[in-house]
Protein backbone atom coordinates (compact mmCIF):
# COMPACT_ATOMS: atom_id res chain seq x y z
CA UNK A 1 0.00 0.00 0.00
CA UNK A 2 1.15 3.46 -0.68
CA UNK A 3 3.04 5.62 1.71
CA UNK A 4 0.22 8.04 2.26
CA UNK A 5 -2.34 5.45 3.25
CA UNK A 6 0.18 3.73 5.48
CA UNK A 7 0.96 6.95 7.22
CA UNK A 8 -2.65 7.86 7.69
CA UNK A 9 -3.41 4.51 9.25
CA UNK A 10 -0.36 4.88 11.47
CA UNK A 11 -1.49 8.34 12.53
CA UNK A 12 -4.98 7.20 13.46
CA UNK A 13 -3.92 4.05 15.25
CA UNK A 14 -1.25 5.75 17.29
CA UNK A 15 -3.56 8.51 18.43
CA UNK A 16 -6.29 6.05 19.33
CA UNK A 17 -3.92 3.84 21.26
CA UNK A 18 -2.52 6.81 23.12
CA UNK A 19 -5.90 8.14 24.10
CA UNK A 20 -7.80 5.00 24.89
CA UNK A 21 -5.11 2.78 26.27
CA UNK A 22 -2.20 4.69 27.64
CA UNK A 23 -4.01 7.63 29.12
CA UNK A 24 -6.18 5.36 31.19
CA UNK A 25 -3.19 3.73 32.85
CA UNK A 26 -2.00 5.56 35.95
CA UNK A 27 1.46 4.28 36.61
CA UNK A 28 2.73 7.01 38.91
CA UNK A 29 1.92 10.64 39.28
CA UNK A 30 5.34 11.55 38.02
CA UNK A 31 5.34 9.27 35.01
CA UNK A 32 3.22 9.61 31.91
CA UNK A 33 3.88 7.27 28.99
CA UNK A 34 3.49 8.74 25.52
CA UNK A 35 3.69 6.77 22.33
CA UNK A 36 1.91 8.82 19.75
CA UNK A 37 4.99 10.81 18.78
CA UNK A 38 6.35 7.60 17.29
CA UNK A 39 4.60 8.83 14.20
CA UNK A 40 6.99 11.73 13.99
CA UNK A 41 9.95 9.45 14.56
CA UNK A 42 8.79 7.27 11.68
CA UNK A 43 8.00 10.01 9.20
CA UNK A 44 9.72 9.51 5.81
CA UNK A 45 13.12 11.07 5.25
CA UNK A 46 12.21 12.93 2.15
CA UNK A 47 9.51 15.15 3.43
CA UNK A 48 9.85 18.91 3.24
CA UNK A 49 10.82 20.37 6.60
CA UNK A 50 7.87 22.70 6.63
CA UNK A 51 5.53 19.89 5.84
CA UNK A 52 7.09 17.84 8.61
CA UNK A 53 6.41 20.59 11.11
CA UNK A 54 2.85 20.97 9.88
CA UNK A 55 2.18 17.28 10.17
CA UNK A 56 3.65 17.25 13.65
CA UNK A 57 1.42 20.15 14.58
CA UNK A 58 -1.59 18.25 13.27
CA UNK A 59 -0.62 15.21 15.33
CA UNK A 60 -0.20 17.17 18.50
CA UNK A 61 -3.38 19.10 17.92
CA UNK A 62 -5.29 15.89 17.34
CA UNK A 63 -4.13 14.56 20.68
CA UNK A 64 -4.91 17.84 22.41
CA UNK A 65 -8.43 17.69 21.12
CA UNK A 66 -9.03 14.59 23.17
CA UNK A 67 -7.89 16.31 26.31
CA UNK A 68 -9.43 19.62 27.09
CA UNK A 69 -6.19 21.52 27.35
CA UNK A 70 -5.29 22.62 23.84
CA UNK A 71 -1.86 23.59 22.80
CA UNK A 72 0.59 21.58 24.91
CA UNK A 73 1.22 18.56 22.78
CA UNK A 74 1.07 20.53 19.56
CA UNK A 75 3.90 22.76 20.73
CA UNK A 76 6.00 19.83 21.90
CA UNK A 77 5.52 17.89 18.65
CA UNK A 78 6.39 20.89 16.52
CA UNK A 79 9.63 21.39 18.40
CA UNK A 80 10.43 17.73 17.97
CA UNK A 81 9.80 17.93 14.25
CA UNK A 82 12.07 20.97 14.00
CA UNK A 83 15.03 19.18 15.53
CA UNK A 84 14.50 15.91 13.66
CA UNK A 85 16.24 16.82 10.38
CA UNK A 86 19.31 18.15 12.21
CA UNK A 87 19.53 15.02 14.28
CA UNK A 88 19.17 12.75 11.31
CA UNK A 89 21.89 14.59 9.45
CA UNK A 90 24.24 14.09 12.37
CA UNK A 91 23.44 10.44 13.03
CA UNK A 92 23.13 8.64 9.72
CA UNK A 93 26.20 7.14 8.05
CA UNK A 94 27.91 8.80 5.19
CA UNK A 95 26.41 6.68 2.52
CA UNK A 96 23.27 8.74 2.52
CA UNK A 97 20.80 6.42 4.08
CA UNK A 98 18.04 8.87 3.53
CA UNK A 99 18.28 8.15 -0.18
CA UNK A 100 18.28 4.42 0.21
CA UNK A 101 15.70 3.88 2.82
CA UNK A 102 12.37 5.36 3.27
CA UNK A 103 12.07 6.10 6.95
CA UNK A 104 14.23 5.99 10.03
CA UNK A 105 14.46 2.66 11.73
CA UNK A 106 17.15 0.52 13.34
CA UNK A 107 18.25 -0.73 9.98
CA UNK A 108 18.26 2.47 8.02
CA UNK A 109 20.20 4.46 10.52
CA UNK A 110 23.11 2.02 10.57
CA UNK A 111 22.63 0.21 13.79
CA UNK A 112 20.59 -0.01 16.89
CA UNK A 113 22.50 2.58 18.86
CA UNK A 114 22.10 5.51 16.46
CA UNK A 115 18.45 4.81 16.24
CA UNK A 116 18.05 4.65 19.97
CA UNK A 117 20.01 7.84 20.37
CA UNK A 118 17.82 9.56 17.84
CA UNK A 119 14.71 8.31 19.58
CA UNK A 120 16.02 9.20 23.02
CA UNK A 121 17.02 12.75 22.17
CA UNK A 122 13.77 13.51 20.44
CA UNK A 123 11.83 11.95 23.27
CA UNK A 124 13.72 14.06 25.78
CA UNK A 125 13.04 17.22 23.82
CA UNK A 126 9.38 16.39 23.53
CA UNK A 127 8.87 15.55 27.20
CA UNK A 128 10.85 18.41 28.65
CA UNK A 129 9.10 20.98 26.51
CA UNK A 130 5.74 19.44 27.36
CA UNK A 131 6.29 19.50 31.11
CA UNK A 132 7.79 22.95 30.97
CA UNK A 133 4.73 24.28 29.21
CA UNK A 134 2.42 22.56 31.61
CA UNK A 135 3.97 24.26 34.57
CA UNK A 136 4.98 27.45 32.76
CA UNK A 137 7.84 27.87 35.14
CA UNK A 138 10.69 25.62 36.15
CA UNK A 139 9.30 25.63 39.62
CA UNK A 140 10.72 22.91 41.72
CA UNK A 141 13.63 22.06 39.48
CA UNK A 142 14.28 18.59 40.81
CA UNK A 143 10.68 17.64 40.35
CA UNK A 144 10.86 18.78 36.76
CA UNK A 145 14.08 16.90 35.99
CA UNK A 146 12.98 13.69 37.63
CA UNK A 147 9.65 13.78 35.90
CA UNK A 148 11.26 14.33 32.52
CA UNK A 149 13.83 11.61 32.88
CA UNK A 150 11.45 9.05 34.22
CA UNK A 151 8.92 9.72 31.53
CA UNK A 152 11.59 9.51 28.88
CA UNK A 153 12.71 6.17 30.17
CA UNK A 154 9.23 4.77 30.23
CA UNK A 155 8.45 6.05 26.76
CA UNK A 156 11.66 4.63 25.32
CA UNK A 157 10.79 1.32 26.84
CA UNK A 158 7.43 1.42 25.16
CA UNK A 159 9.02 2.35 21.85
CA UNK A 160 11.38 -0.59 22.04
CA UNK A 161 8.50 -2.92 22.77
CA UNK A 162 6.55 -1.58 19.83
CA UNK A 163 9.58 -1.95 17.58
CA UNK A 164 9.92 -5.57 18.56
CA UNK A 165 6.27 -6.30 18.05
CA UNK A 166 5.70 -4.41 14.84
CA UNK A 167 8.82 -4.80 12.77
CA UNK A 168 8.75 -2.81 9.61
CA UNK A 169 10.13 -4.05 6.40
CA UNK A 170 12.84 -1.67 5.29
CA UNK A 171 13.68 -2.19 1.65
CA UNK A 172 16.93 -1.11 0.39
CA UNK A 173 16.30 0.94 -2.67
CA UNK A 174 18.98 1.55 -5.17
CA UNK A 175 19.37 3.95 -7.97
CA UNK A 176 17.73 6.73 -6.11
CA UNK A 177 20.43 9.38 -6.32
CA UNK B 1 12.49 44.73 0.25
CA UNK B 2 14.27 41.98 -1.58
CA UNK B 3 16.61 41.55 1.34
CA UNK B 4 13.72 40.91 3.63
CA UNK B 5 12.40 38.20 1.37
CA UNK B 6 15.83 36.64 1.09
CA UNK B 7 16.16 36.67 4.85
CA UNK B 8 12.78 35.04 5.30
CA UNK B 9 13.59 32.42 2.66
CA UNK B 10 16.88 31.43 4.23
CA UNK B 11 15.53 31.23 7.73
CA UNK B 12 12.10 30.00 6.69
CA UNK B 13 12.23 26.84 8.68
CA UNK B 14 13.12 28.53 11.91
CA UNK B 15 10.57 31.28 11.42
CA UNK B 16 7.95 28.71 10.70
CA UNK B 17 8.85 26.97 13.92
CA UNK B 18 8.45 30.21 15.79
CA UNK B 19 5.10 30.86 14.17
CA UNK B 20 3.79 27.44 15.07
CA UNK B 21 5.10 27.64 18.63
CA UNK B 22 3.57 31.06 18.98
CA UNK B 23 0.26 29.76 17.82
CA UNK B 24 0.47 26.85 20.25
CA UNK B 25 1.30 29.13 23.12
CA UNK B 26 -1.66 31.29 22.21
CA UNK B 27 -3.84 28.20 22.34
CA UNK B 28 -2.42 27.27 25.71
CA UNK B 29 -2.81 30.69 27.23
CA UNK B 30 -6.28 31.25 25.92
CA UNK B 31 -7.98 28.01 26.71
CA UNK B 32 -6.40 26.97 29.99
CA UNK B 33 -7.34 28.96 33.06
CA UNK B 34 -4.12 28.49 34.99
CA UNK B 35 -1.97 29.56 32.09
CA UNK B 36 -4.39 32.34 31.33
CA UNK B 37 -3.93 33.65 34.83
CA UNK B 38 -0.15 33.40 34.74
CA UNK B 39 0.05 35.04 31.33
CA UNK B 40 -2.39 37.78 32.32
CA UNK B 41 -0.42 38.47 35.45
CA UNK B 42 2.82 38.82 33.56
CA UNK B 43 1.25 40.98 30.87
CA UNK B 44 -0.34 43.17 33.50
CA UNK B 45 3.04 43.82 35.08
CA UNK B 46 4.56 44.90 31.78
CA UNK B 47 1.70 47.03 30.52
CA UNK B 48 1.14 48.37 34.01
CA UNK B 49 4.60 49.82 34.23
CA UNK B 50 4.25 51.47 30.83
CA UNK B 51 0.85 52.86 31.75
CA UNK B 52 2.20 54.24 35.02
CA UNK B 53 4.74 56.30 33.18
CA UNK B 54 2.16 57.67 30.80
CA UNK B 55 -0.17 58.39 33.68
CA UNK B 56 2.45 60.47 35.48
CA UNK B 57 2.49 62.91 32.60
CA UNK B 58 -1.24 62.86 32.10
CA UNK B 59 -1.88 63.48 35.80
CA UNK B 60 0.15 66.66 35.69
CA UNK B 61 -2.17 68.06 33.06
CA UNK B 62 -5.24 67.16 35.07
CA UNK B 63 -4.09 68.76 38.31
CA UNK B 64 -6.47 71.70 38.22
CA UNK B 65 -9.57 69.57 37.73
CA UNK B 66 -8.47 67.04 40.32
CA UNK B 67 -7.90 69.83 42.80
CA UNK B 68 -11.38 71.23 42.35
CA UNK B 69 -12.93 67.82 42.77
CA UNK B 70 -10.99 67.16 45.93
CA UNK B 71 -11.95 70.48 47.45
CA UNK B 72 -15.61 69.83 46.79
CA UNK B 73 -15.35 66.34 48.24
CA UNK B 74 -13.64 67.72 51.31
CA UNK B 75 -16.44 70.15 51.90
CA UNK B 76 -19.04 67.44 51.65
CA UNK B 77 -17.16 65.21 54.06
CA UNK B 78 -16.52 67.95 56.55
CA UNK B 79 -20.21 68.61 56.75
CA UNK B 80 -20.76 65.03 57.70
CA UNK B 81 -18.57 65.24 60.78
CA UNK B 82 -20.36 64.34 63.94
CA UNK B 83 -18.90 67.31 65.81
CA UNK B 84 -20.92 69.68 63.62
CA UNK B 85 -24.16 68.55 65.14
CA UNK B 86 -25.38 69.55 68.55
CA UNK B 87 -28.13 67.87 70.40
CA UNK B 88 -29.43 69.79 73.34
CA UNK B 89 -29.67 67.72 76.46
CA UNK B 90 -33.12 66.73 77.49
CA UNK B 91 -32.18 64.68 80.52
CA UNK B 92 -33.78 65.42 83.81
CA UNK B 93 -32.39 64.86 87.29
CA UNK B 94 -35.01 63.93 89.82
CA UNK B 95 -34.49 65.32 93.29
CA UNK B 96 -36.97 64.59 96.00
CA UNK B 97 -37.49 67.99 97.44
CA UNK B 98 -41.13 68.54 97.75
CA UNK B 99 -43.68 69.68 100.25
CA UNK B 100 -46.07 67.11 101.60
CA UNK B 101 -49.57 68.29 100.89
CA UNK B 102 -52.39 66.76 102.83
CA UNK B 103 -52.18 63.14 103.62
CA UNK B 104 -52.76 62.15 100.04
CA UNK B 105 -49.03 62.14 99.32
CA UNK B 106 -46.41 64.53 98.11
CA UNK B 107 -46.31 66.82 95.13
CA UNK B 108 -43.27 68.00 93.30
CA UNK B 109 -42.04 71.52 93.79
CA UNK B 110 -38.59 71.52 92.28
CA UNK B 111 -37.22 69.88 89.16
CA UNK B 112 -33.59 70.03 88.10
CA UNK B 113 -32.68 70.19 84.43
CA UNK B 114 -29.10 69.68 83.30
CA UNK B 115 -27.74 72.08 80.68
CA UNK B 116 -24.39 72.52 78.94
CA UNK B 117 -22.71 75.89 79.18
CA UNK B 118 -21.99 77.09 75.66
CA UNK B 119 -20.61 80.51 76.47
CA UNK B 120 -19.44 82.21 79.64
CA UNK B 121 -17.82 85.45 80.64
CA UNK B 122 -16.29 86.64 83.86
CA UNK B 123 -14.47 89.80 82.94
CA UNK B 124 -17.23 92.17 81.83
CA UNK B 125 -19.24 94.41 84.11
CA UNK B 126 -22.40 92.46 83.35
CA UNK B 127 -21.71 88.84 82.73
CA UNK B 128 -24.01 86.42 80.97
CA UNK B 129 -23.93 82.67 80.56
CA UNK B 130 -25.51 80.95 77.55
CA UNK B 131 -26.87 77.44 77.98
CA UNK B 132 -27.39 74.91 75.22
CA UNK B 133 -30.90 74.09 76.32
CA UNK B 134 -34.02 76.08 75.64
CA UNK B 135 -37.75 76.24 75.81
CA UNK B 136 -38.08 73.22 73.53
CA UNK B 137 -36.39 71.27 76.34
CA UNK B 138 -38.49 72.62 79.21
CA UNK B 139 -36.24 75.47 80.31
CA UNK B 140 -38.20 78.54 81.43
CA UNK B 141 -37.50 82.15 82.28
CA UNK B 142 -36.69 82.91 85.91
CA UNK B 143 -35.34 79.42 86.61
CA UNK B 144 -32.49 79.41 89.07
CA UNK B 145 -29.19 78.01 87.86
CA UNK B 146 -26.69 76.13 90.03
CA UNK B 147 -23.44 74.30 89.34
CA UNK B 148 -23.00 70.55 90.02
CA UNK B 149 -21.75 71.21 93.54
CA UNK B 150 -24.94 73.05 94.50
CA UNK B 151 -23.34 76.47 94.23
CA UNK B 152 -25.55 79.28 92.94
CA UNK B 153 -24.62 80.52 89.46
CA UNK B 154 -27.44 82.78 88.30
CA UNK B 155 -30.99 83.21 87.07
CA UNK B 156 -32.37 82.54 83.59
CA UNK B 157 -33.42 85.76 81.90
CA UNK B 158 -34.10 84.88 78.27
CA UNK B 159 -35.17 81.71 76.59
CA UNK B 160 -35.25 80.76 72.90
CA UNK B 161 -36.23 77.36 71.51
CA UNK B 162 -32.72 75.91 71.81
CA UNK B 163 -30.74 78.30 73.98
CA UNK B 164 -31.14 80.22 77.22
CA UNK B 165 -29.37 83.28 78.61
CA UNK B 166 -28.51 83.31 82.31
CA UNK B 167 -27.69 86.42 84.25
CA UNK B 168 -24.84 85.13 86.34
CA UNK B 169 -24.14 86.29 89.88
CA UNK B 170 -21.37 88.47 88.43
CA UNK B 171 -23.88 91.02 87.23
CA UNK B 172 -24.72 94.45 88.59
CA UNK B 173 -28.43 93.65 88.79
CA UNK B 174 -28.17 90.25 90.41
CA UNK B 175 -29.66 89.97 93.90
CA UNK B 176 -29.95 86.64 95.67
CA UNK B 177 -31.75 86.28 98.98
CA UNK B 178 -29.30 84.60 101.37
CA UNK B 179 -29.13 83.29 104.89
CA UNK B 180 -26.23 82.77 107.27
CA UNK B 181 -25.64 79.28 108.55
CA UNK B 182 -24.70 80.05 112.13
CA UNK B 183 -26.75 83.06 112.87
CA UNK B 184 -29.71 82.47 110.61
CA UNK B 185 -29.91 86.13 109.58
CA UNK B 186 -31.11 86.80 106.05
CA UNK B 187 -29.61 89.30 103.63
CA UNK B 188 -28.95 90.03 99.96
CA UNK B 189 -25.99 88.88 97.92
CA UNK B 190 -24.82 91.27 95.19
CA UNK B 191 -21.68 91.69 93.13
CA UNK B 192 -19.45 94.70 93.50
CA UNK B 193 -18.09 94.44 89.99
CA UNK B 194 -14.42 94.18 91.01
CA UNK B 195 -13.30 90.59 91.22
CA UNK B 196 -15.00 87.48 89.91
CA UNK B 197 -15.45 84.86 92.64
CA UNK B 198 -15.99 87.63 95.20
CA UNK B 199 -19.52 88.60 96.25
CA UNK B 200 -20.97 91.05 98.72
CA UNK B 201 -23.52 90.21 101.42
CA UNK B 202 -25.59 93.17 102.55
CA UNK B 203 -28.44 93.85 105.01
CA UNK B 204 -26.94 91.97 107.95
CA UNK B 205 -27.40 94.00 111.14
CA UNK B 206 -24.43 94.62 113.36
CA UNK B 207 -26.12 92.71 116.11
CA UNK B 208 -26.12 89.47 114.18
CA UNK B 209 -23.68 86.70 114.92
CA UNK B 210 -21.17 86.50 112.07
CA UNK B 211 -17.90 84.64 111.97
CA UNK B 212 -15.25 84.34 109.33
CA UNK B 213 -15.53 81.12 107.36
CA UNK B 214 -19.25 80.82 107.90
CA UNK B 215 -21.28 79.51 104.96
CA UNK B 216 -24.01 81.48 103.28
CA UNK B 217 -26.98 79.59 101.85
CA UNK B 218 -30.01 80.54 99.79
CA UNK B 219 -32.85 81.38 102.09
CA UNK B 220 -35.67 79.82 100.10
CA UNK B 221 -37.72 82.99 100.52
CA UNK B 222 -37.98 83.52 96.75
CA UNK B 223 -39.47 81.32 94.10
CA UNK B 224 -36.19 81.14 92.22
CA UNK B 225 -34.07 78.98 94.47
CA UNK B 226 -34.95 76.36 97.06
CA UNK B 227 -33.55 76.57 100.55
CA UNK B 228 -30.04 75.29 101.23
CA UNK B 229 -28.02 75.97 98.09
CA UNK B 230 -24.54 77.30 98.78
CA UNK B 231 -23.68 80.80 97.71
CA UNK B 232 -20.29 81.33 99.32
CA UNK B 233 -18.14 81.46 102.45
CA UNK B 234 -17.40 84.60 104.47
CA UNK B 235 -13.99 86.01 103.69
CA UNK B 236 -13.94 89.42 105.30
CA UNK B 237 -16.24 91.32 107.67
CA UNK B 238 -16.21 95.08 107.70
CA UNK B 239 -18.43 97.43 109.63
CA UNK B 240 -20.28 99.95 107.49
CA UNK B 241 -19.80 103.40 108.97
CA UNK B 242 -22.92 104.96 107.47
CA UNK B 243 -25.57 102.34 108.29
CA UNK B 244 -26.21 99.80 110.97
CA UNK B 245 -25.05 96.92 108.82
CA UNK B 246 -21.97 94.86 108.18
CA UNK B 247 -20.23 94.77 104.82
CA UNK B 248 -19.42 91.11 104.36
CA UNK B 249 -17.24 89.90 101.52
CA UNK B 250 -17.89 86.35 100.33
CA UNK B 251 -15.82 83.93 98.32
CA UNK B 252 -18.29 82.34 95.93
CA UNK B 253 -18.61 78.59 96.09
CA UNK B 254 -19.30 78.23 92.38
CA UNK B 255 -16.16 78.58 90.24
CA UNK B 256 -17.20 81.03 87.54
CA UNK B 257 -13.98 80.55 85.60
CA UNK B 258 -14.69 76.93 84.82
CA UNK B 259 -18.38 76.23 84.24
CA UNK B 260 -19.17 73.26 82.01
CA UNK B 261 -22.46 71.82 83.14
CA UNK B 262 -25.13 73.51 85.23
CA UNK B 263 -28.55 72.63 86.55
CA UNK B 264 -31.57 74.85 86.01
CA UNK B 265 -34.12 74.60 88.79
CA UNK B 266 -37.77 74.81 87.89
CA UNK B 267 -40.32 75.70 90.49
CA UNK B 268 -43.72 74.19 89.77
CA UNK B 269 -45.47 76.38 92.30
CA UNK B 270 -43.93 79.60 91.06
CA UNK B 271 -46.99 80.67 89.06
CA UNK B 272 -49.36 80.06 91.92
CA UNK B 273 -47.24 81.94 94.44
CA UNK B 274 -46.67 84.86 92.08
CA UNK B 275 -50.37 85.13 91.29
CA UNK B 276 -51.15 85.13 94.98
CA UNK B 277 -48.58 87.82 95.63
CA UNK B 278 -49.94 89.97 92.82
CA UNK B 279 -53.50 89.59 94.03
CA UNK B 280 -52.40 90.53 97.51
CA UNK B 281 -50.56 93.59 96.18
CA UNK B 282 -53.55 94.64 94.12
CA UNK B 283 -55.83 94.29 97.09
CA UNK B 284 -53.51 96.34 99.25
CA UNK B 285 -53.01 99.05 96.64
CA UNK B 286 -56.67 99.41 95.80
Amino acid sequence: MSTLVKNIIRFVILILVQVFVLDRIHVHYMVTPYIYYLFILWMPFKLNRTIQMLIAFALGFALDSFRHHPGFHAAACVLMAYFRPFLINILIPQEGADNNYEEPSAKSMGGFMPYMLYAAVLTLVHHSWLFFLEAWEFGNFWYFIVKTLLSTAISLLLIMIVELIFSRKQQFRTNTV
Amino acid sequence: MRNIFLFIRSYFNFLFLLILQGFCIYLIAHYNTYHNAVASGFMNEVTGSINTRYNKIDYYFQLKKTNEQLAKDNERLRNQLKSNFDRPDTSVKIVTDSIPYDTLGSRRTWQYLVAKVVSNSVSAQNNFIVLGRGSAQQLKKDDGVIDPNNGVVGIVTDVSPHYAVVMSLLHKDSKISAKLKKGGDAGQVVWEGKYPNQLLLTDIRKSAKVAKGDTVYTSGFTTTFPYGLMIGTIDEILADKSTNNYIIRLKSSANFYNLQYVYAIENFQKDEINRLLKNANNKINN
